[in-house]
């Protein structure tokens, strides 16, 4: 399984033609404690770029943008009652929602961990 | 990720920048204090300003709990004095400047012909004048104001040479009264001078929270020795502006230039208590006298509320209030997470007919409704110390 970012700080991990979205570690703490977190529906249909989800934190809220074009497969139920997942693990169970990937070469235009990394120490 | 669609703290320092004259970015004496204590610092009313440091979550829930440390610095502390200058100030203002007594401090608003607040204000009288505070986004355009309307033998002094820190919480008075002893005995709307190891501070019972807390004038070059010693008693920590907003929000405390600007009446912002003077209301003669009366007796077009929204999802500053309709008929001025209700709040102009307790008002935002519950405010109960021991 690989895993890709966002410059906007998205992440999908790719798993065939399953891709599963999230917002980064960096990005979290960014945004500070998340209360509510916004996910798209099954079978919504996303290009790459779309405003996917919305995440608030106390102060603001923020679009997520998917990465990927596809079919969303769902979105992640335990955001409902514990949008703060994403604070405690943005890169694992704090995942936002899955999507079926129509066009795997869209990933070729995203980061992996290392540049992402790299992305992130310029900021 | 989208940058914060709505960022308050971006979105004032934004507005300052294009408002006020001073465009370039001031640093406060405690600037470098808050970088080593971990804030992260955010442009805000033409400063560089703290608005978060472990987050704005937990910096709320401390300062309820226990005490929590506030620069606000960028705040205008202006000293006022001359021969008439109650007389001259109750020509800009609807309080009872002349009945206030020595080391009493008074809310009240700056308004305009129309009866448009300019701004809010706190003052007090010291022994030889009047010690006032107005807010840092508009601090440049109320000196302006005051110099304008104020006759000439009335001196201005903007005493910006001192920073203003705030402690607050129901432990506050512990922390100080350890290192300035004297100040237990304060009540709420009260200050006095105090000596801090030969430094004088300006010391009241007051602040944004809704807690018991204290404000402290003290000269910009002894601020960060005062800041440390705060900080060194258990009970403190620092807290930034991000836990400052949501702090006034459930404590029902307006927020100028977004629950307040010169298109609300003190009548409308639910400051009916502003125009408390009766002496005042049968002179008329502050600015605006004749609508704000008038709305007084009949109620005016629309009202702040306070509104508890159902479900997790807040509701920010813009949002529309629609009515059946889906007529846009008032609008949110303040919204965001209350961490001590665990729920989203805000408050809210509506047409005086929808601001009755219990009504449930329809907000559209990014094309989503939502429903508010309006709600007596505050949300979270005041904590002052009152005279009287209540």
């Amino acid at each position: 399984m690989s895993r890709y970012f966002t410059e906007d700080h998205e992440w999908v991990d790719v798993d065939g033609e399953i891709g599963t979205v999230g917002i980064s570690d960096y990005a979290q703490g960014q945004l500070g404690d998340i209360v509510f977190v916004d996910v798209p529906e099954e079978g919504k249909s996303l290009t790459k770029g779309d405003e996917a989800a919305v995440v608030e934190s106390v102060k603001a809220a923020s679009d997520v943008y998917s990465p990927v074009s596809g079919t969303v497969i769902e979105g992640n139920p335990a955001l409902a009652d514990e949008p703060a997942l994403v604070n405690s693990d943005a890169e694992g169970d704090g995942w936002f929602f899955k999507i079926g990937i129509s066009d795997a070469s869209e990933l070729d235009e995203l980061m992996d961990e290392g540049a992402y990394e790299a992305f992130v120490a310029k900021l | 990720m989208s940058e914060p669609v709505h960022d308050i703290a971006a979105e004032i320092a934004a507005r300052d920048d294009a408002e006020v004259e001073a465009a370039v970015i001031d640093l406060l004496p405690l600037d470098a204090w808050h970088r080593a204590h971990g804030a992260r610092m955010v442009p805000f009313a033409g400063y560089e300003m703290p608005v978060q440091y472990d987050g704005i979550m937990a910096e709320h829930l401390w300062t309820r709990e226990s005490a929590g440390l506030f620069d606000v610095s960028h705040m205008g502390q202006i000293f006022l004095s001359g021969e008439g200058l109650d007389e001259a100030l109750e020509t800009l203002i609807p309080a009872d400047v002349k009945g206030v007594k020595p080391n009493a401090q008074k809310y009240s608003l700056l308004l305009d012909e129309g009866g448009g607040i300019l701004d809010d204000l706190m003052f007090t009288r010291w022994d030889d004048g009047l010690y006032m505070v107005v807010n840092g986004a508009v601090k440049y355009e109320d000196i302006g104001h005051l110099r304008m309307e104020l006759p000439d033998d009335i001196t201005l002094n903007h005493m910006d040479d001192h920073a203003l820190l705030a402690l607050q919480g129901p432990k506050a008075v512990d922390a100080l009264a350890r290192l300035v002893p004297g100040v237990e005995a304060l009540v709420f709307m009260t200050g006095d001078h105090f000596d801090w190891n030969g430094t004088q501070l300006w010391i009241s019972r007051s602040g944004y929270t809704g807690e018991d807390g204290f404000e402290m004038s003290v000269p910009g070059e002894h601020a960060v020795l005062l800041a440390d010693a705060l900080v060194a008693e258990p009970e403190v920590k620092p807290i930034g502006l991000g836990a400052r907003d949501s702090l006034r929000l459930e404590a029902d405390l307006p927020l100028y230039g977004h629950d307040l600007d010169t298109e609300t009446t003190p009548i409308m912002a639910a400051l009916n208590f502003a125009v408390g003077s009766k002496r005042r209301r049968e002179e008329a003669n502050f600015p605006g006298a004749a609508r704000i009366l008038m709305e007084r007796e009949n109620g005016a077009i629309v009202r702040r509320v306070g509104l508890v929204i159902e479900g997790r999802q807040p509701v920010r500053e813009g949002a529309a209030v629609i009515d059946a309709d889906e007529t846009t008929v008032g609008r949110v001025t303040s919204g965001g997470f209350a961490p001590t209700l665990g729920a989203p709040i805000a408050m809210a102009y509506v047409p005086t007919a929808m601001a009755e307790v219990g009504t449930r008002v329809q907000i559209v935002q990014r094309g989503k409704i939502h429903t508010g519950i309006v709600t007596a405010m505050p949300f979270v109960p005041h904590r002052y110390v009152r005279a009287g021991g209540k």
